[in-house]
């Protein structure tokens, strides 16, 4: 009887372990625990269920409101974000610089402060400007999800890469991942290096050298010089978009020379695994970093990572936004 | 916060004789299997639906479709901010729309997690009937929410903790009203 009792004094007082983010925000994974990566992914798979329904809205968010403030165009993310906000109930305001006072020289400060007066219950920012929704975080009482900052860290990109990987293979740690292209301007590829190597993965690099951030492997990654180095031992190959503006940078000759030394086509992927998944944040330059027959190939989970977006995004709006306060348990 | 046994309602034994009789009401309510459906409340009441689905395979040879549904998304108090539990798998894998649901759930208590309940299924089709069988009926309610098929109705007081063990997970079937210690 007293094993009994120390056993079942031991159980929890619901039958679901409580847990949480450490913090009100999501701004970065480098900051992010383990645990904490594990607690989303485990969130977003019950709603990435909500999504498959024909009634595709729970009530949870009802009453409460988002903010989507993108400073930097984005149709797929912002999206996105709508999307889970509105399957949580929630209700959701865009903000778009061009037509916001920004373009009458707002700040920054003082665009949040005005919205904060307007009692939001988060916002979603993406701004061209690294830092700046740490500095919103930091103003503002509401949670802050960075929805990209400059070249520095894309979050809720890598959560929902970590989650289509976890998906299709079961696992994270011993994987091998590939991330090729422009890593220098990315913030999609350093995201991902903090996520997947937090997680236990393996992370390789691949890309013009001009565009090889300086210590890269300070960050526990290696870097190849070339994309046929890393695709055979890759379980996933992640291609970067090349920004059609950077041909005038100086960073490669031509557009066709960086397609022919850095692009993904399926003559290459003979070399793969055979249950290799192709990745790609998007939008896709065809026929540039990715062919059309990979990027639309058996291999290729890009769509996936689209609608595994919104089930993760609904998981981070379900996890940060509603308060934290300690009071009596409701009773079942 | 410490607990403290007071009191085992039921054992193993008890248990099954309960959903023995829970099963074949279940059948004379509902003049057999047809369009019926059992539905099992996260956690609890999962492992309870399974055995009632048993026990009818067993009286009338047919596996009726069953179904897990978690309420997390649908609980009444998310606004006041409490911590939050873990959002389980809701996995009901056919249109509900005329089926006689029978939800299934370990305890009933203030009534609420069987709205929550109500509310996420109606999101699945529009049921012909849903009823209710719980384990324990403790009594406390605060909403007009009653079971139609109970195990047993036992009295409590609002400081108790009904806790059920389930042999699938805690090695035995058990059902305990503890009292917490200061």
């Amino acid at each position: 009887m007293a094993d009994e009792q120390s056993r079942v004094a031991a159980r929890p007082l619901s039958d679901k372990p409580t847990l949480r983010l450490s913090g009100k925000d999501i701004l970065g994974i480098r900051e992010m625990s383990v645990r904490e990566i594990e607690l989303i992914l485990d969130t977003a798979e019950s709603f990435k269920e909500v999504s498959a329904r024909e009634i595709k809205k729970v009530p949870t968010l009802r009453g409460k409101t988002v903010i989507n403030l993108f400073f930097e165009a984005s149709t797929r993310t912002r999206t996105s974000f709508e999307i889970a906000a509105k399957r949580l109930s929630a209700d959701t305001i865009n903000i778009s610089a061009s037509s916001s006072s920004v373009v009458k020289g707002e700040t920054l400060i003082d665009t949040a402060k005005n919205l904060e007066a307007m009692n939001p219950d988060c916002i979603v920012i993406r701004h061209s400007a690294s830092g700046a929704p740490h500095l919103l975080a930091r103003l503002m009482r509401v949670p802050v999800i960075n929805a990209g900052d400059g070249a520095h860290e894309h979050p809720t990109q890598a959560l929902l890469d970590l989650f289509t990987v976890r998906e299709k293979r079961g696992r994270l740690a011993g994987l091998n991942v590939a991330i090729v292209g422009d890593i220098l301007h990315s913030r999609v590829a350093r995201s991902n290096i903090h996520g997947f190597t937090k997680m236990g993965a393996e992370v390789h690099l691949a890309g013009p050298q001009t565009m090889r951030p300086a210590e890269v492997e300070r960050l526990g990654v290696r870097w190849h010089m070339s994309l046929r180095e890393v695709i055979p031992r890759a379980d996933v190959i992640m291609m970067l978009r090349i920004q059609l503006e950077r041909q005038g940078g100086g960073f490669f000759p031509t557009l066709r020379e960086y397609s022919r030394f850095f692009g993904l086509n399926l003559e290459l992927l003979k070399a793969a695994k055979p249950e290799v998944l192709i990745m790609h944040p998007g939008p896709m330059n065809r026929g540039v970093e990715i062919s059309p027959e990979v990027a639309d190939g058996p291999f290729s989970v890009i769509l996936d990572q689209v609608s595994n977006g919104v089930a993760v995004r609904m998981a981070l709006l379900y996890l940060l936004v509603g308060g934290e306060r300690e009071s009596d348990r409701s009773s079942p | 916060m410490k607990r403290r046994d007071k009191e085992m309602v039921m054992d193993g034994e008890t248990i099954e004789r309960a959903l023995l009789r829970i099963t074949h009401e279940i059948l004379e309510r509902n003049q057999g299997v047809k369009d019926l459906v059992l539905i099992g409340i996260r956690t609890g009441g999962v492992y309870l639906a399974e055995r009632i689905r048993e026990k009818i395979d067993q009286i009338e040879k047919v596996r009726v479709p069953s179904g897990i549904i978690d309420i997390t998304l649908y609980r009444d108090d998310f606004a006041i901010g409490l911590p939050r539990p873990l959002v389980g798998k809701t996995e009901i894998p056919f249109p509900l729309r005329d089926k006689r649901v029978v939800l299934v759930d370990d305890v009933l208590y203030t009534g609420r997690t069987v709205r929550a309940a109500m509310d996420a299924l109606i999101d699945f089709g529009r049921p012909q009937v849903i009823q209710l069988a719980v384990l324990i009926d403790r009594g406390h309610r605060e909403l007009p929410i009653q079971a139609d098929y109970v195990g047993k109705k036992i009295v409590t007081a609002a400081q108790d903790e009904v806790t059920v063990l389930f042999r699938e997970v805690d090695g035995q079937d058990r059902v305990i009203i503890q009292e917490k210690i200061p």
